[in-house]
């Protein structure tokens, strides 16, 4: 019985979908009843969506002629369903990208190049972080408009270094700082661990690495198997192999974020985008602080921002610009900023999201802008990043490999992944 | 020119008629004829097709010779997923004498309640893999498992079970062991069941004990099942992948230490964008299970009595 309705309910819904999506494709290249122009926005964070309808009803306001339906796809399953509806000619017009996955979509001829409208419109691109703009830059042509950004900062627990007399971090700090305060910090007793030391790239290695002097890919080589690459990497295993962080294997069901939020770790480097989350924490709204990450070698801190873009099938290709472009101007970041949950990209217009939260010195985020370095990425970007886990986890566990030869490793694997690209 | 009726009917006499019952029988054998052909055969030649070719991620393929088995060949990870894989074959044939001696225990004559025991066994094998990878992470989490409470009662100190690259493989391992006993159970019961009391009376009656009469009646004769079990259980672990997929998060430093071939396979495939090298290292576990099966079934001559 159960079976049977089930299957009954398939076969059913089969055509139903069919018939959704053959519409939905009618819709689209014909102009709708009465004209209009209707374009589908294509994003995984429902967070956002509240947001994001605000300053679409801001857009619909400016130009009469043109609708667009918010198509909220989870993450979880946002790169594959776009895979496939970029085969079957179904996916949005206009949709969120990241760093990982512009190269793959650009050199695959499925976004619109936008280098035309940006000329012809004469847009200033000088409005959005340089690194953005250069993020989303693929063979000398523009893909994509910057929507926010997001830095790494240093979290900290003002109860827990008060508790250990040490003082708050600030912008002297360097590395060996980070070791001293670690150290100080960690309570066996009281379960405590200066620092949440996570198998992690955007919020670890891959600002300790460009700190140390080195980097993670740079002209289509892998720099896992320089010195200064592996210095960035052990300045994390280091603070495992000594006990002031939990190890990877303790991280893996509850992470450092977690850690940090119940007060557990005392540091922890996260995302400028997590604020409203820590805010959200009655204990870390009231001592909870953020400062700049400390410095080895040089100062770096990862950035990274998502951007919209223009699917290369779209019948649309002008309204859609339309849109991109009042999505990268001044009024659209404003009502994204007044939002609090990320940081628009748009420069100038930070102040309210800094101001949102005056209990944390988010100044910081925007500060680091000036030597920040874009999130590693090429084609396969995903690639690599899963041979990062494989290869290099188990040196986060304090007993297992020596980074040194696991970091080596990864460089020769990664290059091979690398050489697919060419 | 015309054909006479009776010429034609002539023609259709003088063939060879199959018989009746012989195109019943291929009427009956054509569901799973036409599904094997369609779900198996077809998608394997297409599997070797791709093999050859640099798959385009958004629709194209390309023809690029032996590219990706160089690239499968060179790749430490590949490696690895082996050394892990063997291991669970390994753990997996460990099932087989669990399954045997519970099942000679089972068989006790004045059990009482077999039924019940039997159908307890063989619980976890008709249960969702998801369900039991998921509730054996909760058992074995290092903060708040079962496990480790049970431990610390008698002083031991817990571990991350499945997230140290130390034991996560063999804690994996156990579940698969744990989860399959049942199936293997039923088969040796059955296996048990069919020998001669006979054989067990006469022995008794020259005074073999209990052990004995295990070593030299029971397994000699259950070799059979023994011998199907293990090519089974050799091809289930080989292709290892759902309690792995489940229990091992994307970010758990273990990841190298438990991948099988077919999770390798997996995220290759369908995460990264490297369908051809993917399909190459699907076709070479399945040489490789061919290979190993035709061994066994080499070997068997050796130790297999067929009663």
């Amino acid at each position: 019985m159960h079976r049977r309705s089930f299957l009954a309910g398939a076969l059913a819904a089969a055509p139903a979908a069919l018939g959704a999506t053959a519409c939905g494709n009618g819709a689209d290249s014909t102009a709708g009843s009465g004209g209009r122009t209707q374009l589908s926005y294509g994003m995984w964070d429902p967070l956002q969506v509240p947001g994001m309808q605000k300053i679409m009803k801001a857009f619909e306001a400016e130009h009469p002629g043109i609708t667009v339906k918010l198509q909220v796809i989870p993450f979880a399953q946002y790169w594959t369903t776009l895979k496939t509806s970029m085969r079957g000619g179904s996916a949005p017009d206009v949709f969120w990208m990241n760093a990982p996955n512009l190269r793959l979509y650009a050199s695959n001829d499925t976004l619109e190049p936008l280098g035309e409208h940006i000329r012809r419109d004469g847009f200033d691109m000088g409005v959005h972080p340089e690194e953005l703009v250069g993020i989303y830059s693929y063979e000398g042509e523009h893909y994509g408009m910057p929507k926010d950004f997001d830095t790494i900062g240093l979290w900290y627990n003002k109860e827990l270094f008060d508790r250990a007399k040490v003082p708050y971090p600030d912008e002297s700090w360097t590395w060996e700082t980070v070791y001293d305060a670690a150290r100080e910090l960690t309570d066996p007793k009281g379960s405590v661990y200066g620092i949440a030391a996570e198998m992690q790239g955007q919020y670890c290695y891959y600002n300790s690495i460009p700190q140390a002097g080195g980097y993670v890919i740079r002209d289509g080589k892998s720099g896992f198997a320089e010195p200064e690459t592996i210095e960035g990497l052990r300045f994390w295993t280091g603070l495992v192999d000594r006990g002031w962080s939990p190890t990877a294997s303790a991280m893996t069901d509850t992470s450092g974020r977690q850690l940090y939020i119940s007060e557990k770790v005392a540091m922890n480097y996260d995302l400028s985008a997590m604020a409203s989350m820590m805010y959200a924490a009655p204990g870390i709204k009231d001592h909870g602080g953020v400062a700049v990450l400390p410095k080895g070698r040089k100062r770096a801190t990862t950035i990274h921002g998502l951007a919209n873009v223009i699917s290369a099938k779209s019948p649309h290709t002008e309204a859609a610009w339309k849109l991109v472009k009042f999505m990268g101007s001044k009024k659209a970041a404003e009502i994204q900023a007044r939002e609090g949950v990320t940081i628009s990209s748009y420069t100038g217009t930070q102040d309210a999201w800094v101001k949102s939260m005056p209990e944390f010195d988010l100044k910081v985020f925007i500060d680091m802008l000036d030597y920040a370095v874009p999130y590693p990425h090429s084609t396969y970007t995903q690639a690599w990043e899963n041979l990062q886990y494989q290869l290099l986890g188990s040196s986060w566990t304090g007993h297992g490999d020596g980074i040194a030869k696991a970091s080596r490793t990864l460089a020769q694997q990664m290059d091979l992944v690398l050489e697919r690209e060419n | 020119m015309a054909v006479f009726p009776s010429t034609a009917a002539a023609q259709a006499r003088n063939k060879p008629r199959r018989p009746r019952s012989q195109r019943a029988a291929y009427l009956f054998i054509a569901p799973i004829a036409i599904g094997f052909a369609v779900f198996y055969i077809w998608p394997l030649l297409q599997t070797f097709y791709f093999s050859f070719t640099s798959f385009g991620v958004f629709g194209g393929n390309s023809w690029i010779g032996g590219e990706n088995y160089e690239r499968v060949l060179q790749d430490v990870t590949v490696g690895r997923a082996l050394l892990n894989t063997l291991l669970y074959t390994v753990m997996g044939l460990i099932t087989l004498p669990v399954s045997i001696i519970i099942a000679e225990l089972l068989n006790r004559p004045g059990l009482r309640g077999v039924a019940i025991y039997r159908a307890l066994y063989f619980l976890p094998f008709v249960t969702l893999p998801a369900a039991i990878g998921l509730l054996w992470n909760w058992l074995y989490n290092g903060d708040y498992g079962l496990i480790n409470e049970v431990l610390s009662w008698i002083g031991i100190d817990g571990r991350y079970w499945v997230s140290d690259p130390t034991t996560a493989a063999y804690a994996i391992g156990l579940v698969m062991i744990w989860s399959h006993v049942g199936y293997y159970l039923i088969i040796f019961l059955a296996g048990i069941k069919a020998i001669p009391r006979d054989y067990y009376e006469a022995a008794e009656l020259d005074g073999a004990g209990p052990v004995r009469r295990f070593v030299r009646i029971t397994l000699p004769l259950l070799s059979p099942s023994i011998f199907f079990t293990s090519v089974i259980s050799v091809i289930t672990s080989l292709q290892a992948f759902d309690l792995i997929y489940i229990m091992m998060s994307q970010r758990n430093p273990a990841l190298g230490s438990t991948q099988s071939i077919v999770t390798l396979f997996y995220k290759w495939a369908f995460e990264e964008n490297a369908q051809g090298p993917a399909a190459a290292l699907a076709f070479l576990l399945m040489l490789l299970i061919a290979a190993l099966t035709f061994l066994q079934f080499r070997l068997q001559k050796r130790w297999v009595h067929y009663a």
